[in-house]
């Protein structure tokens, strides 16, 4: 998928000026909070097993290659064939191969971020595959030629308005004014799709080391179709999605949705283990799994940002997020939107790429809250800005020397212009001295500012200044006060 | 007991009513207030922005300067979760230095918390005003939320607190992001001046003066009425000056 995350404070700015994207984000997010807070309220135990949680996605990461080596062996075992790619490349040409093995003609998909990760359907496409997204909001996407809005919802961002339209102008269906409408359009296209379908791919939130099982979430029933209709079954994973048993499936299972949508259970959870066997009549005749690393292992061996690997791609920290409830999905400029986003998109794309994302963030600290696995988002945004600050100076060879050459771009001039502001501010404050001295300097100027007319807007700090009156400095300092007091 | 006021830079050079209002209240819980005159900055705006070393340098000065007390009081959520959970952090592999920033974690409170632990109770000085109360986030998450300082404010003869819609989202200041992505914070101010107006209250009140200097110089943009001279139909105070009051407000 095509990375824009270098232009996020243009997006930022559009986003900001669409009213219907604003008014979208206004009732979403708070929405799917609310429900995610009743969820937890009436379900005592959702703090334990958020530890739970957590517990078991560390150990797992832990022992990550050692999972990784269970699964594929239990998945070999049931009749499956495990696949691994070591980056979106060669997933794509993975599944692009199997299809054309199988001599695939239509596929259909049920939504995966993992699959939008890969850009695995204009690969597909482009070996003349016609594919087809099943799950109602990407069917919506796909047909608009957009990118997942929310880790979720990916539709969340366009009105029912914009839907009758998509659908006169991409479907040549009558003008359909309700929703029921809408989706039965859509549900009877969808129908189609699957009875003629060669080939169904999903995604995978959790596989069971253990068992060989891959588990699917969802609530339209697509995912269950798409697994047991057409004859092939391929399931694309990160690598990170792999826990070691079906015990620890169902402590995911408890607040994955609960933490999502405030469902107790989703609608659908399908739980596959390999292909058909002879005595069963349901279920594709092949089964493939494929393991994408994709820049995980970078993740994974970095301490300071391992944990984000625990994510279960809930969204919970994107509804509260008040940086996404503005900027939206499409601001991030890849897959992943959100806190989790901001974390993860600078080391899978590249941190010169997304070095505006760790910056998104006033660190309020409420994803942290709410993070089924408690990610300690916060604390990875800061990790992450240290690194990107790190890669622009001339004095942190070591690190730089070991980024990728995209990554070991010079730096703007903003960047050393804001470096040197930081060095003359942390001298200023590293001597009593000089801090009062530049006390004493403060009121000058704004002594000389405010005669000029006007309340005090000073130049070099206009991102402040557009918005807010800068406040005059006192004429006398707390310390100077101090001072008169104790004499 | 030796009780250091950490009077934050931003109080220090823009807001010191706030720390003479902190340290009035410190008197009233029985402290001898001292004020290391070497302070100056904990280093925050440069460890939120990246800067590890430049905010490690400031940081051992804190922790240097701050060793010989038994207490270190604060009126900012924000710069005590900077003390509290960021230097340790950024020592972490720092044998020498992680101890001394955990003993400096360890005895460093917010004002609310130490006014929540010694069950202070404002005087008698009414203090006429429906007040709204803006919950900043370091203090409520970092921190865990203070000593109450809802329940603080309720106490004060006169006020009329009102429930701030939604006052758990953040006000869009977060350090130099306020400065560096300007759209953002100003949608996440927009969105919080819009809840304090629904309260009808004459005063929106914090715990901490980041939050208040980007609330209240919005609220000057908007209607032209300078930070510090208060005329303005919505003011803005600090925590410390509501519960501090003496009937001198004004003048401040």
């Amino acid at each position: 998928m095509d990375v824009t995350s270098h232009r996020f404070a243009e997006k930022v700015r559009k986003a900001i000026a669409d009213p219907q994207i604003q008014r979208a984000l206004e009732t979403a997010g708070p929405r799917f909070d609310l429900a995610r807070r009743a969820a937890f309220s009436s379900f005592p135990e959702g703090e334990a097993l958020r530890d739970l949680g957590r517990d078991i996605k560390a150990r797992t990461l832990a022992e990550l290659d050692q999972q990784l080596a269970r699964l594929a062996n239990s998945v070999e075992r049931v009749g499956g064939e495990v696949h691994w790619a070591s980056d979106a490349a060669e997933a794509r040409r993975i599944v692009v191969d199997l299809a054309e093995g199988y001599g695939a003609k239509r596929v259909v998909k049920s939504k995966s971020m993992t699959t939008e990760e890969i850009g695995l359907n204009q690969a597909l496409e482009g070996a003349g595959i016609e594919t087809i997204e099943t799950d109602l909001g990407e069917y919506i996407i796909q047909l608009a030629g957009e990118a997942p809005f929310h880790i979720i919802a990916p539709a969340l961002h366009k009105s029912r308005e914009e839907v009758t339209e998509l659908f006169i102008e991409k479907l040549g269906s009558r003008r359909l004014e309700s929703r029921e409408e809408l989706t039965q359009e859509a549900r009877k296209i969808l129908r189609d799709a699957f009875r003629g379908a060669d080939l169904g791919i999903t995604g995978v939130n959790f596989a069971v080391a253990d068992t060989g099982t891959i588990a699917v979430v969802e609530n339209e029933g697509n995912a269950r179709l798409s697994t047991s209709l057409p004859k092939v079954h391929i399931a694309v994973m990160g690598m990170e999605k792999v826990i070691p048993d079906m015990s620890s499936l169902s402590v995911f299972l408890k607040i994955l949705a609960r933490s999502a949508t405030g469902q107790k259970m989703s609608s659908y959870v399908s739980c596959i283990t390999g292909p058909r066997r002879q005595d069963e009549e349901d279920g594709p005749e092949a089964f493939h799994l494929v393991i994408l690393d994709n820049g995980r292992s970078r993740l994974l061996a970095d301490p300071e940002l391992r944990e984000a690997l625990r994510c279960i791609r809930c969204g919970a920290c994107l509804n509260i997020c008040p940086v996404y409830r503005h900027a939206g999905g499409h601001s991030y400029g890849w897959v992943y939107s959100g806190p989790i986003g901001a974390v993860i998109t600078p080391s899978f794309v590249g941190r010169e790429q997304a070095s505006a994302l760790p910056f998104a963030s006033s660190l309020c600290g409420a994803c942290r809250d709410v993070c089924p696995v408690r990610i300690d988002l916060p604390r990875m945004l800061l990790a992450q800005r240290r690194k990107i600050i790190a890669d622009s100076d001339p004095a942190c060879k070591e690190e730089s020397s070991r980024m990728s050459s995209a990554q070991a771009a010079p730096a703007p001039s903003s960047r050393r212009a804001e470096r040197l502001a930081m060095k003359l501010f942390t001298a200023t404050m590293a001597s009593p001295r000089r801090y009062r001295w530049a006390g004493a300097m403060l009121q000058l100027a704004s002594r000389f500012f405010r005669r000029r007319g006007g309340w005090w807007r000073p130049p070099l700090i206009t991102g402040w200044t557009q918005l807010r009156d800068v406040p005059e400095p006192a004429r006398q300092s707390f310390r100077q006060r101090w001072a008169s007091r104790a004499r | 007991m030796k009780t250091a006021l950490f009077v934050t830079c931003l109080v220090d050079q823009l807001f010191p009513q706030v720390g003479e209002a902190t340290v009035r209240l410190l008197e009233r819980c029985g402290r001898q207030v001292e004020f290391p005159e070497a302070q100056t900055c904990c280093g925050q705006p440069a460890s939120n922005m990246g800067y590890g070393d430049e905010a490690r340098r400031l940081g051992r000065r804190m922790i240097e300067i701050f060793e010989p007390f038994d207490e270190v009081v604060t009126p900012s959520g924000s710069c005590a979760s900077m003390v509290r959970v960021q230097l340790p952090e950024l020592f972490e592999h720092d044998a020498e230095w992680r101890p001394r920033a955990q003993r400096l974690a360890s005895k460093t409170l917010e004002l609310t918390e130490l006014l929540g632990q010694e069950g202070f109770e404002p005087g008698a000085v009414r203090f006429e005003a429906r007040v709204t109360y803006h919950p900043s986030c370091h203090l409520l998450r970092e921190l865990g939320g203070g000593g109450s300082p809802e329940a603080l404010l309720a106490q004060v003869p006169g006020i009329e607190l009102v429930e701030l819609p939604d006052a758990e989202v953040c006000c869009g200041f977060g350090g130099a992001f306020s400065a560096k992505m300007p759209e953002l914070s100003g949608a996440m101010l927009d969105a919080k001046l819009k809840a304090v107006e629904a309260t009808g209250a004459s005063v929106l009140t914090a715990t901490d003066c980041g939050c208040l200097m980007h609330l209240g110089g919005a609220i000057n943009r908007r209607q032209g009425v300078a930070i510090n001279r208060r005329q303005s139909p919505l003011k803005v105070l600090h925590i410390a000056e509501i519960l501090a009051h003496d009937g001198n407000l004004n003048e401040a």
